[in-house]
Order: structure tokens, then C-alpha cells, then sequence
């Protein structure tokens, strides 16, 4: 930004960022990045409360009583932390109805892995363990993001997050000690969630349309690759501990790098399923469109009745 | 096991059936409620039914040798002895909070009574229940309320759920032979004597949100003997499917 003069906003803003300063909702900050945060916290947002629908599959069958009390907390939480979210978005002028109305028009996105189905209770595992630690690598990352209610917002919901890590590993564990069956049946989730947990760290650094800018701003503190990479390198031992085989042969420990390679990502089938051509695309949006129509009396009801008692 | 224990075993497991069943239905309307936050409320009244139904077939199960998952997940239909109520499908939002606004009407003045039992863990649980039961009656109060204020839409739902509903609250204040000899040892609480003070109090506020107590002349019992609807074996079909297909192991 040569052009700002030395007491401009603009410059001021970037003094900020330079020095890791917070950014808070009523300072100066440039068009485009409050409109890069909006984006990225209400996808962020979506992902939690679309995520809800995979894992509130399995809550009226969940195995035993203190497993489905587990889950239910855990998806309690996640609808929780959409709330935060959607407030952090809301400290940046963008209203919850504008953020709603904005995923049900296909114009907001939400994390592509929730496409997928949850078919047996070995998923539910999955998710905690892959999805949600792959979602807490990047959300610790973004403790240290630029934007001050964003960032606060990310250390409340690491603290959350790491329990659900823990017990989807959990879930995995009591499967992998179990008969053969359940083994097969962590195996198999394992083999259906792990690509798909990798691609949620997004294109290749190269490939991605806003990591360039967003780093500028810090509003994004790491790359997508090094953020993949992080998650693989603790999750190769959690498997090998329970007996589960990673499915990528190209898996291997490269000392001299201290870091594992691994195979690289199918992305068609990413592209495939961001596209809208994944299992559950339709059914995950429809599902979110018609819960909130059908509860539209309901808030109907509300604002009449908060309007007679004012 | 003597006869006082095999009466608090059935005693401490129709109790829980009344929690489990609550609980899993409340458990449907995850990712469908009309807010994000009414998701959460949802949440947290269901945990408390699931919570109760764990500690009330714990109690039950200590008695019989048997698993709070045994009792949840192997037992069938005619096995369940919860009300009838609770068994009905979860309906609209204002069906979901008018049956709960009944109930919790209801738990209030149980458990409170209940926290006297002469048995010690009957009488915790109560005491625990108790404080639940004063949230979730603040809270459906609130929306019984909002429903009947609010618009003529929410007036018209909330309307149409109680007259549905009005037909099994009978059964929430029936006593029978295995009750009336708990009663007479001091170890279960009396519903029939809380029948009046019910009827005041959800009278008092049906007719404070606007709407109308029903003048049903039918009703329905059975769910302590068994004799539910049809609902309950496809409630039970869905919540044991993992125990049914796969049966004796440990999750």
C-alpha cells in the first residue's frame, strides 16, 4: 500500500497487522478484508451446523446410553460453536439471516467433507478423530488470526474441539480392541474418511484462490500444505497404535524431512464432490431449508409476541 | 432379592422408561428445530431425560443384575412401561413444547414429592431431577406463552396439541397395585394426590396464554401394562438397532 499517507487508516491497519495486533469490530479495516473474513468465518459457521446432520444421524441409534449422551453433547457444542461464529460474523456488519439466506442460495459454501454419509457407527469415530483433528490443526493455526473475535472465538472452540477428538479416537479404540466385525467396521471408516480429511485443508498452496491475500492480512497464519501435513504426521501413529491401516501406499516416515510423504490427493474426486456431485449435497442443503421453513411460524411467533409485550 | 426390591426394580425402570423415551424423542429434533439456539435448549432437556434414564436404570439394574444398556436396548414393546404421552411422535414444535409444558407441569410436583422417598437413592435422584424439572418448566411456560400470544398461526398449533395431548394426561396421575404398595412404605411418590394442584396450575396458565383447557371426554391408558400405540415399536426398532444386529458386544 505505498500510495497511503503515513496517518491514513489504510496505514495505520497495516501498522496493526505488521505488529500482530488484534483487529477489533469498530477499527478501520480495508473492504476486502472484512469481506475475506465474512466469507471464511460464515463457511466456517455453516460447516459446524451442517455438520450436525451426519452425526445426528447415529444419535437415536447410538450403542449404548452413555455413547449417545456423548454425542449428543458433542453435536450440542458444535451447534454451539456455529453461534459463536455466526457472532464473530455478525461484529463484521453481515446479519444471520443474510448468512442463511446466503448458504441456501448455494452462494456461502460449508466444509465439503459433510457430503459425505455417515453409514455405520464406526463413522461417528471417524469423524471425531479425522474430521475433528483435522479441524483442530487449522483451528489452532487460527488462534493467532488477525481478527479479534475470530480468534477468541477459536480458543474456546479448540478446548471444545480436542474432547471431540478424543472421543471419536475413543470410539475408534473400543472398535479396534473389539471382534472382527467391529474391526472391519473401523477399517472401513477409516478408508472412506481418510481422503477426504486430508482435502479438507483445501487446494495446493499454489491452487488456492484466497491463501495469498489471506496470509497477507494474517487472517490465515499457515498453508494449506503445511496444515496437512501437520495433521497426517499425528495422525499415522494414532492409527498404526490401534491396528488400523492408512489407506495411501505411498505412505512412508522420511527421516531426513522428519515429516511423513504421503500420496497425493485425488482431485477429481475433491472437485467431484465441491461441485455438488457428492452422496449427500442435496440432502444436507434441503435438510437445513426445510428445518427453517418449517420453523418459521415459530419465529413468527416470537417476534409477534416480543413486539406485544414491548 | 426380596419383594420391596423386586417393586422398586419394576418401580425404578418405569420411571426410567418415562425418561428414556422422552429422552430419545426429544433427541429427534437435532438439526431440525425452528432456531439454532432452540437446537441447543433441546439438546440440553434431552441430556436430562438421558441422564435420568441412566441413573433410574442403574438404580433398577443393581437390583435385577442387569445393564443400564440391557434395559435400554433388549427389552421390547410390551416389556416398556412408559406413558403413553411420551411416546407420541415429536409433531410440530408447539406439539414438542405443549407436551413438554404438561409434563414438566407435572415432574415438578412428582419429583419434589418424590425427594421424600424412604429409599435414599430414589430420593438423590429426585432431589437432582427436581432442579432439571424447574428449568424446563421456566423455559415450556415461556413458550406456552409465546404460542398462545404470539400469532393466531402459533395460538392454532399450540391449540390443536393440547386438545391431542389432553387425552393421556390421565394416565400421568394413575396409581396402580405396584405403586399403592410402594406408597404405603414410603418409598414411592403419590401422582393421583397431585392431580388437583396439576390441573389448577396448567389451567392457570393455558388460560394466561390465551388458549383453552380441552373438555375431552376420552382417554387413553395402557403403558404401564405395556399396551402402548403403535409408535413405540419403531421408536425402540430405531434406538436398539446396534444391540439387535449386533448383540453382546462392547461399544
Amino acid at each position: 500500500m505505498a500510495e497511503a499517507s503515513l496517518e491514513s487508516p489504510q496505514h495505520r491497519f497495516d501498522n496493526r497487522i505488521e505488529a500482530e495486533e488484534k483487529i477489533e469490530p469498530k477499527d478501520w479495516m480495508p473492504d476486502g478484508y472484512r469481506k475475506n473474513l465474512i466469507r471464511q468465518i460464515s463457511q466456517h459457521a455453516h460447516s459446524e451446523v451442517i455438520g450436525m446432520q451426519p452425526e445426528g444421524n447415529w444419535l437415536t441409534r447410538a450403542p449404548t446410553l452413555k455413547r449417545k449422551c456423548i454425542l449428543l453433547a458433542k453435536i450440542q457444542d458444535e451447534g454451539g460453536h456455529g453461534l459463536y461464529l455466526y457472532s464473530a460474523a455478525e461484529t463484521l456488519g453481515a446479519s444471520r439471516e443474510e448468512l442463511v439466506e446466503a448458504l441456501h442460495t448455494g452462494h456461502a459454501k460449508y466444509a465439503s467433507i459433510f457430503n459425505y454419509p455417515t453409514l455405520t457407527w464406526a463413522d461417528i469415530g471417524a469423524i471425531g478423530w479425522l474430521v475433528d483433528g483435522a479441524a483442530i490443526v487449522n483451528q489452532i493455526s487460527l488462534q493467532s488470526t488477525s481478527y479479534g473475535p475470530y480468534a477468541r472465538a477459536m480458543v474456546r472452540i479448540c478446548k471444545e474441539e480436542s474432547f471431540h477428538q478424543r472421543q471419536g479416537y475413543e470410539i475408534m479404540v473400543k472398535l479396534a480392541e473389539g471382534n472382527a466385525t467391529q474391526r472391519a467396521m473401523a477399517q472401513d471408516a477409516l478408508d472412506r474418511w481418510w481422503w477426504p480429511s486430508l482435502m479438507m485443508f483445501g487446494p495446493h498452496d499454489a491452487e488456492s484462490a484466497h491463501s495469498a491475500q489471506s496470509m497477507r492480512w494474517k487472517i490465515k497464519r499457515q498453508s494449506n500444505d503445511d496444515l496437512r501435513q501437520k495433521f497426517v504426521d499425528q495422525t499415522v501413529p494414532q492409527a498404526e497404535a490401534i491396528g488400523l491401516r492408512i489407506p495411501d501406499t505411498k505412505l512412508v516416515w522420511n527421516a531426513a524431512r522428519g515429516h511423513y510423504d504421503f500420496g497425493e490427493i485425488d482431485w477429481n474426486e475433491f472437485n467431484r464432490v465441491v461441485s455438488g456431485n457428492g452422496l449427500c449435497n442435496r440432502q444436507r442443503l434441503d435438510h437445513h431449508k426445510q428445518a427453517h421453513e418449517d420453523g418459521e411460524w415459530v419465529r413468527d411467533a416470537l417476534r409477534a409476541y416480543a413486539e406485544k409485550q414491548a | 432379592m426380596n419383594d420391596t426390591d423386586s417393586l422398586l426394580t419394576r418401580y425404578a425402570i418405569r420411571l426410567g422408561d418415562d425418561a428414556m423415551v422422552h429422552g430419545q424423542r426429544l433427541c429427534e429434533w437435532s438439526s431440525n428445530a425452528p432456531t439454532l439456539e432452540e437446537d441447543l435448549a433441546l439438546a440440553n432437556v434431552a441430556l436430562d431425560y438421558l441422564g435420568r434414564a441412566r441413573m433410574l436404570y442403574s438404580l433398577a439394574g443393581n437390583l435385577c443384575g442387569q445393564s443400564e444398556d440391557e434395559l435400554a436396548f433388549t427389552r421390547d414393546t410390551r416389556a416398556f412401561q412408559n406413558l403413553l404421552i411420551l411416546e407420541l411422535p415429536r409433531g410440530d414444535f408447539a406439539f414438542t413444547l405443549v407436551r413438554q409444558f404438561l409434563l414438566d407441569e407435572f415432574e415438578h410436583l412428582f419429583f419434589d414429592a418424590l425427594t421424600a422417598s424412604a429409599n435414599e437413592m430414589l430420593a438423590a435422584i429426585a432431589g437432582k431431577t427436581r432442579k432439571e424439572v424447574a428449568y424446563h418448566r421456566r423455559r415450556s411456560q415461556e413458550w406456552l406463552r409465546r404460542f398462545g400470544l404470539g400469532t393466531a398461526e402459533s395460538a392454532r398449533r399450540a391449540q390443536a396439541a393440547l386438545d391431542t395431548l389432553w387425552g393421556y394426561v390421565d394416565e400421568m396421575f394413575a396409581v396402580d397395585d405396584l405403586e399403592a404398595t410402594l406408597i404405603a412404605e414410603g418409598i414411592a411418590a403419590d401422582r393421583a394426590v397431585l392431580r388437583a394442584t396439576w390441573q389448577a396450575a396448567v389451567t392457570h396458565a393455558i388460560e394466561a396464554a390465551a388458549l383453552t383447557v380441552p373438555d375431552t371426554t376420552w382417554r387413553i391408558e395402557g403403558g404401564r401394562q405395556g399396551l402402548h400405540t403403535e409408535h413405540l415399536g419403531h421408536l425402540l426398532s430405531e434406538m436398539q438397532f446396534m444391540q439387535r444386529a449386533y448383540p453382546g458386544l462392547s461399544w
